[in-house]
């Protein structure tokens, strides 16, 4: 089984060489001939995919045939490994994940290359990148992470299994989306490479990618509040963001692919900011590729330590030359970016744009700085530093608010120019609605004077707000003008509202996605934890619940032995739930793993961890977390994705609005 | 300048005086110190966990690190006092952030200095936008300003309102 993935991978290589190098030569010459052999690269692109496909197939039947003569099946698998689990071993290795990002590039590929009648030069361009892109990872997948290296010595009869902290069930899908959002920012970053090479007239280009980054940007965004959900879920500590540098890996990217969904509307339609949309969409491949860097290499210190190995020189060496094909590319093509419009005012949707990028990019940088910053420390002083979340909050709070005020503002504002009566027509009522949130939050006894985190949470919710009533003003606006033309009622003149331009009011929905995020964020201002060593009886009380510790035991299964407890929960007296927080020892890998019982609603989550037995004792240590508003985060989740989807709807109708040209007579003979 | 009439800078001296007051209220009890400096500290035994967040049972360090903070505030022991004797004990990377002092300083001036240098970047990009020449009008076409801009643009925005 091994021999069939070894020569899939060399195949899926060759034809990937075959596919960049026949795909320049085709692009440098014209003619039939070019264009056949053009026809062979773009074929040979479709090929790459079934051969990666076939390698990814073939090692999960070898990890569902529990074939341990492969190396990475015995240490990444084991017999008693639950069917999702055994699938999910594809991704769960250094060397099975670099073969899933080489799939999910080659199925990319694959859409790209079987679309390229849309724009067939600038497509083989894009299709020549994405092999260059393509035999990087393959050159990985054959001589540095082989993932069909055959076990050395006698077969072992059982793996080693999978890591405990992956047997979840979010990890089955948190990779994949994850992956999908990394790999998926080649596309953008082929196209506009390619449109930079070809100096490409115009604006299609970023047309023709705008969908790709948004589905690219929804697919990181869910892999990233996933991993979030994981380890709130797995981890056992209470939290969901440790400013962990593989947690940063993800957000920068993220950062600046926010950025250039927002950049990008000022070129399609001002024609501004083309150098800067160029340089975002390189930033945010090249960030792909240093997190993925940041992963694997074990530079800085990580909960996802599992991941590391020693391919990080590779990825140096990718990432340099991506720098370096990029700046060549850029300033021999330079002139070709200049922009077409001139500012009119500051007070304009083009302002708050450059601010709003402004803000991404900062909030980008420090994020990097401080993932960097100890390796900067042990170099220069000689001794580590530790950059945790302190300084993380610290700095990048002010930096969220900011632009939450932003994502208030700039969508209120038009393009062009913005008048003073327009501005305070368009702010009045949401401001209002805005100050009467912070009023009633101060009522409730929110204290921002007490402490800096009450202060963030109140000005958090308080311009959550002004943004929520911004984007419902527009809605409801928009809806009425329609009503008022059309007769219909206001929810359906609302739902035509966005069917006629669905981007921006997609837009405005996952703005309004964001703003759930941030006011469940700003929830952890109130959390409260106790900890306890609880016997039969023993109770706990927080918040207004009640915890009594009805009964503890332990358990057998195929794959692991557990410890829990049954905790009876009250609510002011009354019986609420019974609730069972675990630990379990996986036996293959002989390592532990929380599995927290949390009871979740809108209001809280009640969180409970078995933390282990007291040796003295005998007895469990329980922990309890209460922790506001959790339950939002998630939520603001699904709007967000739900935006996102119906951004990704094409428009009902182009929106036609006639207005009298006038055109001075010309004088005669002015044609000659 | 009614900034800086006597009343205003009364007024103002109140209210900085009740913020500090509301905010030193409560502060320094035991309790709160170990909460702050325990949110501050970093458990070391490689889970990369705030030391009161660190949730492994048997954890080598994380109980016997609660443990001398605590005995350090009963002793009566000073934020700087207890955070230097973990230093010494545990390493530099037991503190949870990079101190103010000596080269650490950089890592909390960079973010501003990049914001600096981000505003003077982007006010820069504003003004060369700014007195860049207007685009070439096509001929025979009287380019529109003023109140009548305005209310092709009122008409445009009530017609579409996209």
């Amino acid at each position: 089984m091994s021999q069939i993935g070894s020569f899939a991978l060399l195949l899926a290589l060759a034809l990937s060489a075959y596919a960049f190098f026949a795909g320049i030569a085709a692009l440098a010459r014209e003619g039939p001939e070019s264009e056949r052999l053009g026809e062979t690269a773009r074929r040979a692109g479709i090929a790459t995919f079934a051969a990666v496909l076939l390698a990814a197939v073939v090692l999960v039947m070898a990890a569902f045939a529990d074939d341990f003569s492969i190396a990475y099946i015995f240490h990444h698998s084991n017999r008693d490994l639950p069917g999702p689990y055994k699938f999910a071993t594809l991704w769960s290795g250094q060397e099975g994940s670099l073969l899933f990002w080489s799939l999910l590039l080659a199925s990319y590929g694959l859409v790209l290359r079987l679309r390229h009648k849309t724009d067939q030069r600038l497509f083989a361009y894009a299709s020549v990148i994405i092999a260059a892109v393509q035999i990087f990872f393959l050159l990985l997948l054959n001589f540095a992470a082989h993932p069909f290296a055959i076990m050395q010595g006698q077969l072992p009869a059982d793996g080693n299994g999978l890591n405990p902290l992956l047997q979840y069930p979010e990890m089955v899908i948190h990779p994949p989306m994850l992956y999908l959002g990394y790999v998926g920012f080649t596309i953008p970053f082929a196209f506009a490479l390619g449109a930079l090479i070809m100096r490409y007239p115009g604006e299609k280009w970023i047309h023709i990618t705008r969908r790709w980054t948004m589905v690219t940007w929804g697919f990181l965004t869910i892999g990233i509040f996933l991993g979030a959900h994981w380890a709130y879920s797995v981890l056992g500590w209470g939290g969901y963001w440790g400013w962990d540098p593989v947690e940063n890996a993800s957000l920068m990217p993220w950062l600046t692919g926010t950025a250039f969904l927002h950049s990008v509307m000022m070129q399609e339609k001002r024609g501004m900011l083309k150098i800067w949309n160029m340089w975002l969409i390189f930033a945010t491949f090249g960030l792909s590729i240093f997190g993925t860097f940041l992963t694997r290499s074990g530079v800085v210190s990580s909960v996802h330590a599992f991941a590391q190995s020693a391919i990080g020189n590779w990825f140096v060496a990718f990432l340099a030359v991506i720098a370096v094909t990029c700046t060549y590319c850029f300033f021999k093509n330079k002139s070709h970016l200049r922009s077409e419009h001139k500012l009119e005012s500051l007070v304009s949707r083009e302002s708050s744009f450059l601010f709003n990028n402004l803000l991404l990019l900062l909030a980008c940088f420090t994020v990097l700085w401080g993932t960097l910053f100890p390796i900067l420390s042990q170099l220069v002083q000689g001794t580590k530093v530790t950059v945790g979340p302190p300084f993380f909050n610290k700095v990048n709070v002010p930096v969220a608010l900011l632009l939450l005020l932003l994502t208030a503002v700039g969508p209120l504002l038009a393009w062009r120019k913005t008048s003073l009566e327009s501005l305070k027509r368009n702010f009045l009522w949401p401001t209002m609605g805005a100050a009467s949130v912070a009023i009633a939050l101060l009522v409730l006894g929110v204290r921002p004077w007490r402490d800096v985190s009450y202060f963030y949470s109140l000005m958090t919710i308080t311009l959550s707000a002004l943004v929520a009533f911004t984007v419902i003003s527009e809605f409801l606006r928009g809806g009425r003008v329609i009503a008022d033309k059309t007769g219909r009622t206001l929810p359906a003149s609302m739902i035509r509202l966005w069917h006629r331009n669905t981007r921006r009011y997609g837009g405005y929905i996952v703005h309004f996605g964001v703003v759930v995020v941030m006011i469940g964020l700003a929830g952890s201002a109130f959390n409260q934890d106790k900890e306890k060593e609880m016997g039969y009886g023993d109770q706990l009380t927080i918040g207004p619940y009640q915890l009594v510790c009805r009964s503890y035991t332990q358990d057998s299964k195929p794959n692991y032995e557990s410890e829990w407890a049954v905790i009876n929960v009250y609510k002011n007296g009354q019986p609420l739930t019974t609730m069972y927080p675990e630990r379990r020892f996986y036996r293959a890998s002989q390592q532990t793993s929380t599995m927290v019982a949390n009871r979740s609603t809108i209001q809280e989550d009640l969180y409970i961890v078995y933390e282990g037995l007291n040796q003295d004792t005998g007895r469990p240590i329980i922990k309890v977390h209460l922790n506001p508003l959790v339950m939002l985060i998630w939520l603001g989740l699904l709007v967000m994705v739900f935006g996102t989807i119906t951004a990704l709807i094409p428009n009902a109708a182009p929106v036609r609005a006639t207005v009298p040209a006038r055109v001075r007579a010309a004088p005669v003979g002015v044609e000659d | 300048m009614w900034y800086q009439s006597q009343s205003f800078r009364r007024t103002t001296q109140i209210v900085l005086l009740t913020f500090a007051i509301l905010a030193l209220m409560g502060a320094g009890d035991d309790e709160s110190r170990f909460q702050g400096l325990g949110h501050r500290m970093m458990c070391v035994c490689g889970c990369g966990q705030i030391l009161l967040e660190c949730n492994h049972v048997g954890c080598q360090y994380s109980d016997r690190m609660r443990s001398e903070l605590l005995a350090a505030l009963d002793r009566g022991d000073n934020d700087d006092l207890i955070t230097q004797a973990f230093v010494q004990k545990y390493g530099t990377t037991v503190i949870a952030a990079p101190t103010t002092t000596g080269f650490n300083r950089l890592a909390w001036i960079m973010p501003f200095l990049a914001l600096v240098l981000g505003l003077v970047t982007t006010a820069l990009i504003v003004r060369e936008w700014k007195d860049r020449p207007a685009p070439a009008t096509p001929a025979g076409v009287v380019p529109v300003t003023g109140s009548e801009l305005e209310t092709f643009r009122r008409q445009a925005r009530e017609e579409t309102e996209l």
